[in-house]
Order: C-alpha cells, then sequence, then structure tokens
C-alpha cells in the first residue's frame, strides 16, 4: 500500500511534465495543425538558461522568469524563421522540419552552454514530506501545483478572454476566423511563443528533481507527444490527462514489472489505445471530404 | 519520355555512376562510405513507396533495419545460420511483423500514424537494449563475416573489404531500384498513388485500400531490414543504434531531402545526407547545428525535395 502510494507521487510527478509539454503540443497544433516536436527543446531551454543565470549570480525566481521569457522568444523565432515560410508544405515536410528545429536548438545548446548535467537548488528546500507512510518531495508538489496552474490559467485564457477566443475560432477554422477579422498570423505567434512558455516553465519547475543537460529534450517531445495522442490530438484536458495517465503507467511499470521497460509499455498503451480509439481517448472523429 | 524508356535511363545513370566513382577515389576510405551510401539510398528506396508513392508516414522503420541487422548477428550465432541466409530470415521476419503491425497501424491517419510507428521502432529499440544476455545490450555485438572474400580470392580475384562491400552494396541498390521502378509503373503502384491522392476517390474505383497501403508497409518494412542486415554485414558489428528514433528519423529525412515520390530522389538525399557528417567531422561542434539547418532550409525552400525543385527550374528555363 505504501508502495502503491509512493509510486502514485512519482508518476504524477513524471506526468505533470509530460501533461505540460503535451499542453505545448496541443497549443500550436490547434493553432496551425503542426506537430513541434522541437517542444521537448524549451523544456531543455528553460532548465538550461535557469542555470547559467543562476549560476552568475541572478536570484533564482528572475533567473526562471529570464529563462521562459528567453524560450517564448525561441518559440516565436521558431514560428516566423521556419514554420510561416513553409505554411503550404506536407505533413512530412513539417515534421522533419521541425526535428530539424530541435536538432538545431540542441546543437546550439551544446555550444552556448556544456555537454554536462546542471541542477538547480530546490525552491522549498529537500526535507521529504511524509503523507501516510509515503514520501513526496516539496519540488514535485511545485511541478505538480505548475501544470494545474497552467491548465487553469489557459482554461480561463481560452473562455474568458477575446484573444483566447480568437485562437479557438482559428483552431476551428482559419479562413472564417480571418474574415470576421481576427488576425490568425498574430494568433499562430502568440501560440508559438505561449506554448515554449509552458515548455520553458515545465523545465525551471523539474530541473532540481531530474536535472538537465543539453539532449534532455528528445525523450520529452516524444512522451509529450504521446501524452497528447493518448489523450486525443488537440484537446487540452486530453493532454493534462494522458500525461498524467502516461506518467502513473510508467511508474507503476517501473515498481511492479520492470524498470527497463517502463518506457516501452507507455508505448504498448498507446498502440493499443489507438487500435481501439484511433483519434485518442477524447478526440473527435476526423469526416475526410471529397 | 515514356515511363519504360525513363526506368531505363535511371537505372543506367545509376550504374554508370556506381561504377565510375571509384575512378576517383583517393584512397580506400571512399569505398566504405560509397557502401554506407548505398545501402542507406536501399532503404530510402523502400521509404519512397511507403511515403512518395502510397502517402503513409513511419518514423518508426529503423525498426525493421534492426531486425534485419540482428538477425545476421544472432542466427548464425546462435542457429548456426550462414550469415547470407540469416539476412533472407531477417527479411521474412520483417515482412512478416510489417503484414501482422500493419493492418491496426495503418487504419490510422496522419500525426497518429506517426506516433503508432514511432511507437513500435522504440520497442524494437528497446528489446535490442535491454536484452542483453542475447544481444550484448547497448554496447552490441560482433558480426560474422559473410565468408564470400576468401571465395573470390580463392578464385584469383583480390580485392580489399572496402571494394568488395562498394560492389555488394551497389549491386543491391541497382536490384532494389530496379523492382521499386517496376513496381512504380504497374497496376500495383498506380493503386498506390490513387489512394495518396485521396483514399475516398481510390476505393470507389475498386482499389482495396486497406490491402494497398499493408502491402507498401511490407515490402517498404523489406526493404528496411536488408539494409540493415547489409550494414550490420559490412560493418562486422551492430549496436541498437541502428533501431533507434534518430535513424528512423534519418531516414525519412533522407527520403524527403531528395525528393520521395523518385528512386533517384532517394539516392541523392541518402547521398547528402550520409556524406555531410563525413564533411563536418572537421566541425565536429557545429555538425547538428548544420545538419538542423540543412534540414530547415531544404524543407521551407524545396518543400518537393532536392531532385523535383531542381527538375521544374531546368524544364522551366528550358521553356
Amino acid at each position: 500500500m505504501d508502495a502503491l502510494l509512493q509510486f502514485i507521487f512519482s508518476g504524477m510527478t513524471v506526468g505533470a511534465v509530460y501533461a505540460l509539454v503535451a499542453l505545448g503540443f496541443t497549443i500550436i497544433y490547434n493553432a496551425s495543425d503542426v506537430v513541434n516536436f522541437a517542444q521537448g527543446e524549451f523544456v531543455m531551454l528553460g532548465g538550461m538558461i535557469t542555470v547559467f543565470a543562476h549560476q552568475a549570480g541572478m536570484p533564482l525566481p528572475l533567473a526562471a522568469a529570464m529563462a521562459v521569457v528567453a524560450a517564448a522568444g525561441g518559440g516565436v523565432a521558431l514560428n516566423r524563421l521556419a514554420i510561416e515560410p513553409a505554411r503550404s508544405a506536407p505533413v512530412v515536410s513539417l515534421i522533419i522540419i521541425t526535428i530539424g528545429a530541435s536538432i538545431l536548438i540542441r546543437g546550439a545548446a551544446r555550444l552556448i552552454f556544456d555537454k554536462q548535467l546542471h541542477r538547480l537548488p530546490s525552491f522549498s528546500g529537500d526535507t521529504p514530506i511524509r503523507i501516510m507512510g509515503a514520501t513526496i518531495l516539496p519540488q514535485s508538489l511545485w511541478v505538480m501545483g505548475g501544470a494545474v496552474a497552467v491548465f487553469i490559467g489557459l482554461w480561463l485564457f481560452f473562455s474568458r478572454t477575446l484573444t483566447g477566443k480568437a485562437v479557438l475560432a482559428t483552431a476551428n477554422n482559419r479562413i472564417a476566423a480571418q474574415l470576421v477579422g481576427i488576425n490568425t498570423r498574430w494568433i499562430m505567434t502568440l501560440s508559438f511563443g505561449l506554448s515554449a512558455a509552458i515548455g520553458a516553465l515545465a523545465g525551471v519547475l523539474v530541473t532540481p528533481i531530474t536535472l538537465v543537460s543539453y539532449d534532455v529534450g528528445v525523450a520529452l517531445a516524444l512522451k509529450g507527444f504521446a501524452a497528447a495522442m493518448l489523450g486525443g490530438m488537440g484537446n487540452p484536458r486530453g493532454a493534462l490527462l494522458g500525461g498524467i495517465l502516461l506518467g502513473l503507467l510508467e511508474s507503476m511499470t517501473a515498481g511492479y514489472l520492470s524498470s527497463q521497460y517502463k518506457d516501452a509499455v507507455a508505448f504498448i498503451v498507446i498502440l493499443a489505445v489507438l487500435f481501439v480509439m484511433p483519434q485518442g481517448i477524447f478526440g473527435k472523429k476526423p469526416v475526410e471530404r471529397v | 519520355m515514356t515511363a519504360a524508356r525513363g526506368k531505363w535511363l535511371q537505372l543506367a545513370v545509376l550504374a554508370i555512376v556506381i561504377a565510375a566513382l571509384p575512378l576517383i577515389f583517393p584512397s580506400g576510405y571512399y569505398y566504405r562510405v560509397g557502401a554506407l551510401i548505398f545501402v542507406n539510398a536501399l532503404s530510402v528506396v523502400g521509404l519512397v513507396i511507403l511515403i512518395g508513392l502510397a502517402g503513409q508516414i513511419s518514423l518508426g522503420h529503423a525498426g525493421f533495419a534492426g531486425i534485419g541487422a540482428y538477425a545476421c548477428a544472432l542466427a548464425p550465432a546462435h542457429l548456426g545460420l550462414h550469415p547470407g541466409l540469416a539476412l533472407v530470415l531477417g527479411a521474412v521476419v520483417s515482412g512478416l511483423l510489417a503484414l501482422l503491425i500493419g493492418r491496426p497501424i495503418l487504419r490510422l491517419k496522419g500525426y497518429y500514424l506517426a506516433v503508432a510507428t514511432l511507437g513500435f521502432g522504440i520497442l524494437v529499440s528497446m528489446v535490442l537494449t535491454n536484452e542483453r544476455a542475447l544481444t550484448g545490450g547497448p554496447d552490441g555485438m560482433a558480426v560474422e563475416d559473410i565468408g564470400l572474400r576468401p571465395l573470390l580470392r580463392d578464385l584469383g580475384w583480390r580485392i580489399s573489404g572496402g571494394e568488395f562491400w562498394y560492389g555488394i552494396s551497389g549491386i543491391a541498390l541497382l536490384i532494389g531500384a530496379w523492382m521499386a521502378l517496376n513496381l512504380l509503373d504497374s497496376p500495383t503502384g498506380r493503386a498506390m498513388r490513387a489512394l495518396h491522392g485521396s483514399e475516398v476517390a481510390a476505393s470507389t474505383v475498386g482499389i482495396d485500400v486497406a490491402r494497398q497501403k499493408l502491402r507498401a508497409f511490407v515490402i517498404s518494412a523489406v526493404y528496411a531490414s536488408v539494409a540493415g542486415s547489409l550494414l550490420a554485414l559490412q560493418n562486422g558489428f551492430v549496436t541498437p543504434d541502428i533501431a533507434g528514433f534518430m535513424h528512423s528519423i534519418e531516414m525519412v529525412t533522407m527520403a524527403v531531402l531528395g525528393g520521395v515520390g523518385s528512386v533517384i530522389g532517394a539516392v541523392l538525399g541518402a547521398a547528402i545526407l550520409t556524406l555531410l557528417p563525413q564533411v563536418l567531422t572537421v566541425f565536429a561542434e557545429y555538425e547538428q547545428l548544420v545538419l538542423g539547418a540543412v534540414m530547415i532550409i531544404v524543407m521551407i525552400f524545396m518543400p518537393q525535395g532536392l531532385l523535383p525543385s531542381i527538375m521544374r527550374r531546368i524544364r522551366g528555363r528550358g521553356e
């Protein structure tokens, strides 16, 4: 029982990170129909920039804020320089562009920073909190709290603000949105910036637990992508649930079956879900227009 | 130009390039690079059938390359099979596996298909990495020599390992390209092209869409498997990296870079992406940076790939 609770805690922590990455995927996918495989690199940038700014003497909150803003700038640049010029390209080309961007960002990070593993101090100490025989790190609460806060913030943004509704309108039908006067180009810019900022925030929150190096982005992008697909692409609720489900699955497998195959079970479940529900758990059934 | 003449022209160009390149090789090292290009090109030709012809994406084909490679490593060591037969065994296993998983996977579309194939590739590489007792884990394992070179030596033909594999890979690529060009021009090829255009339209003219997709998937899996086997045999060594996600991406990038609809484009894409790291070893620090930039720039300015874009420019000027 204690062990189970312990696995749930660690699964929720990892799952919250996957959920944040998956939310980033979802926002960009909704605004542009692009799956941004460079999403994991924003998590890496968030962690790395914070570490180096903090080492240079900047207070942690300021360093973190700077990392989030810098990553958002990177997201906007990615959209302007690589995605917008290739708007009409086929899906395969867009996949290659974003994977190219991810390789490029990783290469640049290796040059600018270094190849070492780095860590950040925990935000509120390293004393584990005991709950019913299991323990949880205060930093884990920060990660989970961050995911919940981002989700609520996004929900408010999409349902209560005019800009948020403009994003939804663009996601629904780009041409119709343009006709009612929405600047869809600006919506794209906003989406990329927002999603990069969310990724960077995940990086800042999780670095005290998992450490960061220039190459952590690939695995996170794959897991986040898988989580987003599991929930149903383009659905924020699905992204949150898919991420947490994936995290729980991984920690249960690592705990009860085999830690070597924890990543495998995640993908087996995704294959199984897609076989039964080809659009993911919350996805809409697409209709092919002739 | 008729399609048939185009086919023989393409094959002739390919054969002449393969045969003539060694004339300008300054050292034996270039035979190795050439052989690597041909092997990569062979797996990319398979992807041309899947992506370019049938319009399905796969981010997990390195899994099949891994199966082919490890078949050549494991079957001789454990079953006592000749490495050459192990290549055939690997191809059969890959084909059957593709047949088995293909049907449920190919019902998926677009990004869903991408994540499912990606999952498959990752599962294969994970098994190869984790089953240490069998595969040697991340350190990889040695592959038995195919034993043809001593035979040639007995016949009085002394060639180096590099030359030998250059020849074998070149011939394999020619055969693979010839079969792919035949397929492109057959009723099956036209059916695949039709479903690429519109699945609904294809099914209304009586094409069994699921069956044709599956066919393209199985064929491309066998290509990847044979290429993986050849790579393992010529390196004499194999690691799980061959089945890794980055290798899958590399294969798709080669296919799309050259121009995903054409066999010659596949060879061109494979050549560029194989040569790039060799050239960039001098600037090892910048390798990833340049590779990423090349991928982005080519896709933005030539979304159809290099070869179609160049051909269009040439034709455009001719008018």
